[in-house]
């Protein structure tokens, strides 16, 4: 292992020691734990803020348009001047609503979104906890956000908003089949659930291309069935703009509806950062092999630099099928799952066992 | 509280659950309503409700004189502007017996086509819209651009461009007009394949469109659905072939004619005359003789008593006018069969059974434009 | 046996129909080519409307301060909407007799349709269209113009 990576471990190591000589030990846990809290809330801010605003100029890139550019210079800042345009607005109360259940929905969404948060590696060393079933857990929380959708479409008294949710229960209960067996293909791989440990196998090159054709598969098999699961385009079909106006979020309004929004922003972000992690090597450099020249000067460009560009790249491509793709019939999304995606992702694990098994990987 | 809204709202007296599309809604394209009534998610029937934009433009008409409906007839089918003036204005002329042009001829067909075309891009955008492909609609605006430029240029305006007289224009085409329109064609002729390759290939747009609101040819013939609608259900409905008006007796052009009788066929249609409006288009470009741009006509136009009719095909269909006059300077009674007012009451027969996002499609591939269903 | 084919073949045929849609937006994100956006109030210095622009109707006044308009309310007969109101006065000329002349030619930008008949039928072609299209203001009154200026008289053609 070269050592030219910056490990964070020794800064957040020196903050600890530091912060043990001030205070007694829980106060320390405390304190760490309130900083944490505060450096993912602005993280949080932040990749919202960006990424309402990338979506907005990928998209208009792509349909010949301009996109946002009258506020700041490229309308940088048009998101932020939404932001306050949402914060401005009024809560309407909707009528014969279930208002305990209508005003927690999009709590529970964005609690959800940022729960995964917390298990993803964003450098080497920058991972606020290790758990050793980290695919598991972020699989689990992240898909949580759909009790969020379907109270927020039950409760809103709005038949719009009930059919979407209903499609959104549909959708994610089925897609999360999938997702699940093409991670556990590279889980197979690596033969850890840690997502450090996953990233510390991919040392010498990325699991996409050292499984061979089965973890391309389930790579492709990933990216869309994680599309699917943060109801996006083409499989938006819970907010389904042409047929239910929005979907489950149809009587939400104010910052109730910019909860729903960023949710599924970071949600398009913490699916991406998973399979950045998991498929493109995560905060891990581009190393081939045992050339120890070329790893060692690819190991000059910042781990978090590598995270966040696999990142951004999976993003764009999730944008890039949003705003190429007709919507799918929910009939047909169900048809995809099982007829398609599982049986084919059940066969590709098989044949990753098998291939594991007799050692043909790299 | 929970069965409250369970008994109250969500399931009705008869307990079927119905659900109001529109008056806002953002894929009726304008204030119509539907009332659907689910089983799940599957239709069970539909009601259309129509008459939110109803203006009482027949009834103006009879308040008018001859040349001032010309310009009440641009706001019914607003995308085929063109083609409803001409409705009238050849009504008026056959009434007279005035013979216009020749040029006044190829310039309105010309128009004709230019429209339909735009039309078509129109529908094309809001197809893919409605089934979700948000992209399609700036790629179809984006080319619909030119030719509404070269509108602009000649009739100065871009939509609404009551550009057509009794007996002729109102005034000479611009002399950028064939040039530009022959930009127009190599333009587009490079752009309608990657219409193909963006929607019409794609295997999740082919899925959602197939099979899907079968329309027999009886049933079509019976509701009288026409314009390319009709035509996907192989019933031959081409005014521009039955009784050809302005040029069209002097132009090659294949009526386009499917057999799926589905919202595939539909589109198919739809693409293909556009192929064909591009080159009945090449064939007039260059072949407008010259001559004036309108007959000699009376100041104040009076038709002579009696009763009158005329029909065009509009970028929808089947645009018929019907006027009775007693000899004054307006008509006594004035009735436009619009093609919108038909093909949407078809929407009940071919929806039945079908999901919600099957009547989006299907209501999209019936290309229906509000203001010319209520009038 | 076919039946797998087919599964497989159709898989590969959605992925590529697939991939040609991706391939145009692809190709659009990384050369827009044209775009026809307009920078509208940005541009407005450069941007010049086409001769015919249907803007507003307008009567062109000449260095003079003189226009055609005899006042004969053809324009207003023949306007469908009623957006045209012709106030005549009668004033004695040089020779001591009573002429028609326009006291105002009020013109409601609000009602009009931009049907071009005033234009169109208008005898001495007084009226023509104006290339100016920003016509929002706050208060409805604001769009009843007088069209003919203050103090300009009738054109009187050498006989």
């Amino acid at each position: 292992m070269s050592s030219n990576i910056y490990d964070f471990s020794t800064l957040t190591g020196s903050i600890h020691a530091w912060l043990s000589g001030l205070m007694s030990t829980g106060w320390v846990t405390f304190t760490e734990m309130v900083l944490v809290g505060l450096a993912f809330l602005l993280m949080y801010a932040l990749l919202g803020l960006f990424l309402v605003y990338a979506e907005r100029k990928v998209c208009a890139f792509m349909q010949n348009r301009v996109g946002p550019n009258r506020v700041g210079p490229y309308g940088i800042i048009q998101t932020i001047a939404d932001l306050i345009k949402l914060l401005m607005k009024e809560l309407i109360p909707i009528r014969k609503s279930d208002p305990l259940l209508f005003n927690l929905a999009p709590f529970i969404v964005i609690i959800c979104s940022f729960l995964a948060l917390a298990a993803l590696p964003y450098a080497k060393g920058l991972q606020a906890i290790d758990f050793n079933i980290g695919v598991f857990y972020v699989m689990a929380v992240s898909s949580l956000s759909v009790v969020g959708i379907l109270i927020a479409g039950w409760s809103s008294n709005s038949k719009y908003s009930l059919i979407g949710a209903m499609r959104s229960g549909a959708q994610i209960v089925s897609y999360e089949l999938s997702v699940g067996l093409s991670l556990l293909a590279i889980v197979v791989f690596a033969g850890t659930m840690q997502l450090s440990g996953i990233v510390e196998s991919q040392a010498d090159g990325w699991w996409i291309f050292k499984g061979h054709i089965p973890a391309v598969i389930s790579f492709i098999i990933f990216l869309i069935a994680s599309t699917a699961e943060i109801n996006r385009g083409p499989f938006d079909l819970a907010e389904a703009e042409s047929e239910l106006t929005a979907g489950f979020h149809t009587e939400y309004s104010g910052i109730k509806f910019a909860f729903f929004f960023l949710a599924e922003y970071m949600n398009m972000f913490i699916v991406a950062a998973l399979g950045a992690t998991v498929f493109l090597g995560g905060w891990m450099p581009f190393h081939v092999g045992h050339w120890e020249g070329f790893n060692n000067i690819m190991d000059y460009i910042p781990s978090v630099v590598w995270f966040f560009s696999k990142t951004f790249f999976l993003i764009w491509v999730i944008m890039w099928f949003k705003w190429t793709f007709p919507r799918l019939r929910i009939d047909q999304l169900l048809t995809l799952e099982w007829k398609y995606l599982l049986p084919i992702s059940l066969f590709n694990i098989v044949f990753i066992a098998f291939i594991v098994l007799m050692g043909w990987h790299f | 509280m929970s069965e409250e809204i369970i008994k109250d709202v969500i399931i009705g007296e008869n307990e079927d659950y119905i659900i109001n599309m529109g008056p806002q809604h953002p894929s009726t394209h304008g204030v119509l309503r539907f009332e659907v009534c689910l089983k799940g998610e599957t239709v069970k029937y539909l009601i259309p409700h129509i008459g939110y934009i109803h203006r009482g433009i027949e009834k103006m008409c009879e308040a008018n004189t001859y040349p001032q409906i010309i310009h009440l007839t641009d706001r019914m089918d607003y995308l085929s502007a063109h083609m409803n003036n001409e409705a009238v204005c050849l009504l008026v002329e056959d009434a007279l017996q005035v013979e216009v042009p020749e040029r006044v001829k190829y310039i309105r067909t010309i128009l004709d086509e230019l429209n339909r075309i735009a039309s078509h891009q129109l529908w094309w955008c809001a197809f893919g819209m409605d089934l979700g492909a948000l992209t399609s609609f700036f790629y179809g605006l984006r080319d619909r651009e030119h030719i509404l430029d070269i509108f602009e240029e000649s009739f100065g305006s871009r939509l609404l461009h009551s550009f057509v007289m009794p007996g002729g224009l109102m005034h000479d085409v611009h002399p950028n007009f064939q040039k530009r329109i022959k930009e127009f064609i190599t333009y587009f002729r490079k752009k309608l394949p990657e219409y193909d390759q963006l929607l019409t290939g794609n295997v999740i747009f082919q899925n959602r469109v197939k099979g899907i609101g079968h329309m027999s040819k009886e049933t079509a013939i019976g509701y009288g659905v026409t314009g390319p609608s009709g035509r996907g259900s192989d019933y031959s409905c081409d005014i521009r072939k039955i009784a050809p008006y302005g040029a069209y007796d002097k132009v090659q052009f294949n009526e386009i004619l499917e057999t799926g009788c589905d919202t595939w066929a539909r589109y198919k249609v739809r693409m293909a005359e556009m192929w064909e409006s591009l080159s009945i288009l090449e064939q007039l470009v260059d072949n407008i003789p010259e001559g004036d741009y309108t007959a000699k006509m009376k100041p104040i136009i009076k038709l002579p008593a009696g009763e009158y009719f005329q029909r065009v095909e509009t970028a929808r269909g089947e645009l018929a006018v019907y006027a009775v006059s007693d000899g004054n300077k307006s008509p006594l009674r004035m009735r436009f069969r619009t093609p919108n007012f038909s093909n949407l009451f078809v929407m009940n027969e071919i929806t039945a059974g079908h999901k919600i996002a099957d009547l989006i499609a299907i209501s999209g591939s019936l290309d229906l434009v509000i203001p010319d269903i209520d009038r | 046996m076919n039946s797998i084919l087919e599964y497989f073949a159709d898989i590969f045929k959605g992925i590529s129909s697939l991939w040609a849609g991706m391939r145009i937006t692809g190709k659009y994100f990384f050369s827009p080519g044209e775009i026809v956006t307009q920078q509208y109030p940005e541009n407005r210095a450069t941007l010049k409307m086409e001769d015919r622009f249907k803007g507003e109707v307008i009567m062109p006044h000449d260095e003079n301060n003189l226009h055609a308009c005899t006042g004969c309310g053809i324009c207003e007969m023949n306007c469908p909407n009623g957006s045209i109101e012709i106030i005549t006065d009668r004033v004695a000329n040089a020779e001591g007799k009573m002429e028609r002349v326009i006291d105002k030619h009020i013109y409601h930008l609000s009602m009009c349709t931009f049907c071009e008949l005033c234009i169109k039928t208008c005898p001495s072609n007084a009226l023509a269209w104006g290339q100016k299209f920003e016509h929002a203001v706050f208060d409805r009154s604001k769009l009843t113009k007088v069209l003919n200026q203050p103090g300009s008289k009738l054109r009187k053609e050498a006989k």
